[in-house]
């Protein structure tokens, strides 16, 4: 019973000639999570700042943008722009699709938070800033900005997290991530050990991750 | 602009995949009202269970928790439904993602249930103790009441995420709302159903999403 079990999900042979797979998915899943915290993140806080302006129009798409990227489901998005955009011309790779919709939904998602954190800067903080000389931009940078993204970590920590482990979503549009790498190695040796692996991979990557998180919440948790 | 029209919002399609649509959206509500009270119940029985004073029973919960949330929810439902089987046991697609979406949004919710029984100060159940109440009285009336009031809006908040998170249900053949919109579109080679499945989340979703910004920004306002 016990070996059965072994021999079904731990199937060392298995394992072995798939690892090379899962490694290369690995990796791939790395890229990917990589590039979407960047985009997501940098695109997010230009967006919280441009907001900052208080231009009544853009806020007014800002917050359509926002709303709407955190209404749809990404794999809802993911599809939208693998299959339905090639119906206009618009033709993208599977990874190009992945990593802009998250990034897309990371962005939304990160520009709430950096506005409700540069919202919780009080007022007295810009005045002070501006009355000693500090233009608009100066007390943006260099004295709200600061103070606003302490207290922006543990939330964005947490939703950047959720987001990365979207990635897994890339293997409907055939990223050779690593869940699509052990689908693919399920099916051709009809033997759910490379899933077995690529569980572990997750766990490898994503445990650390938690844990980040979990400390994050602490280390930076907002002082009453 | 013609193209996109005819592509994106073509009304005889979105006519003609309407009623499949609607079934769609009839699974991912009927989904949705399974596995949100069962993620709850799960979530507030994890939290219960970690207010033990069992460094063990807080380690393994703690363990559970941490456990699920490292793993993608699509990675979970996908080696329920296509890795248990290998056991001999046969998976409906309906059950597979239950039990997926069990594991995985029990463990978010008990983490936030967890958060709310923190935040209470500990004189309240030292003053209800000492009126006679048991501790289970005292953490049903006393404890769980003001914990989940205070947490609320991340409770919204991971209820909207799991109404999304319904749509990978798709992966596994589950025909709800998305893998309808799916099939409509291959059969009438026309991306309409996807764009008209895309409106129906946003129509679906949009006043949790509002709601949501509201109560974030009474957060910030209380600060």
């Amino acid at each position: 019973m016990l070996n059965s079990f072994l021999f079904t999900y731990f199937n060392l042979p298995v394992m072995a000639e798939y690892f090379p797979m899962i490694l290369e998915g690995f990796v791939l899943t790395v890229e990917l999570a990589v590039a979407i915290v960047l985009s997501g993140i940098l695109a997010g806080l230009l967006l919280a700042v441009l907001r900052s302006f208080r231009v009544r129009v853009l806020n007014f798409f800002i917050v359509i943008f926002v709303d709407v990227l955190r209404a749809l489901p990404p794999l809802v998005i993911i599809i939208l722009f693998y299959f339905a955009l090639p119906s206009v011309g618009v033709r993208m790779s599977g990874f190009a699709a992945t990593w802009l919709s998250l990034s897309l939904v990371l962005t939304a998602f990160a520009e709430e938070i950096f506005w409700a954190g540069i919202l919780a800067v009080p007022k007295g903080q810009w005045e002070a800033a501006r009355s000693t000389g500090m233009s608009f931009l100066q007390t943006l940078g260099a004295v709200v900005l600061p103070q606003a993204v302490r207290i922006t970590i543990p939330p964005l920590t947490n939703r950047t997290i959720a987001i990365t482990k979207g990635t897994a979503l890339g293997a409907v549009v055939a990223v050779g991530e690593i869940l699509n790498q052990a689908q693919t190695g399920l099916s051709h040796s009809y033997n759910p050990s490379p899933l077995t692996l690529g569980a572990l991979a997750y766990l490898v990557l994503f445990i650390p991750v938690v844990i980040l998180g979990r400390w994050v919440e602490t280390r930076f948790a907002w002082k009453r | 602009m013609e193209q996109i029209i005819q592509g994106f919002f073509n009304i005889e399609i979105v006519v003609a995949a309407l009623p499949f649509l609607l079934r769609g959206l009839a699974l991912t509500v009927l989904l949705c009202l399974v596995v949100i009270p069962l993620g709850i119940f799960g979530g507030l029985a994890l939290a219960l269970v970690s207010t033990a004073r069992s460094f063990l029973v807080k380690g393994l919960v703690a363990a559970y928790v941490d456990f699920f949330r490292a793993f993608p929810p699509l990675v979970l439902l996908i080696f329920i439904y296509f890795g248990v089987p290998f056991l001999g046991i046969d998976l409906h697609a309906f059950t597979a993602v239950t039990i997926g979406f069990f594991l995985n949004t029990s463990s978010y919710y008990g983490e936030i249930f967890r958060a709310g029984i923190e935040s209470i100060p500990r004189g309240q159940r030292e003053a209800a103790r000492s009126t006679g109440l048991t501790s289970v009285q005292t953490l049903v009336f006393v404890i769980v009441p003001q914990a989940t009031r205070n947490v609320i809006p991340d409770l919204v908040s991971n209820t909207l995420e799991v109404v999304k998170l319904t749509s990978i249900a798709s992966v596994v053949a589950l025909p709800e709302l998305l893998y309808a919109a799916r099939q409509a579109q291959s059969i009438t080679y026309n991306a309409t159903p996807i764009i008209f499945a895309g409106i129906i989340y946003l129509a679906c979703l949009w006043p949790l999403v509002r709601l949501l910004s509201r109560f974030e920004h009474k957060k910030v306002a209380l600060h």
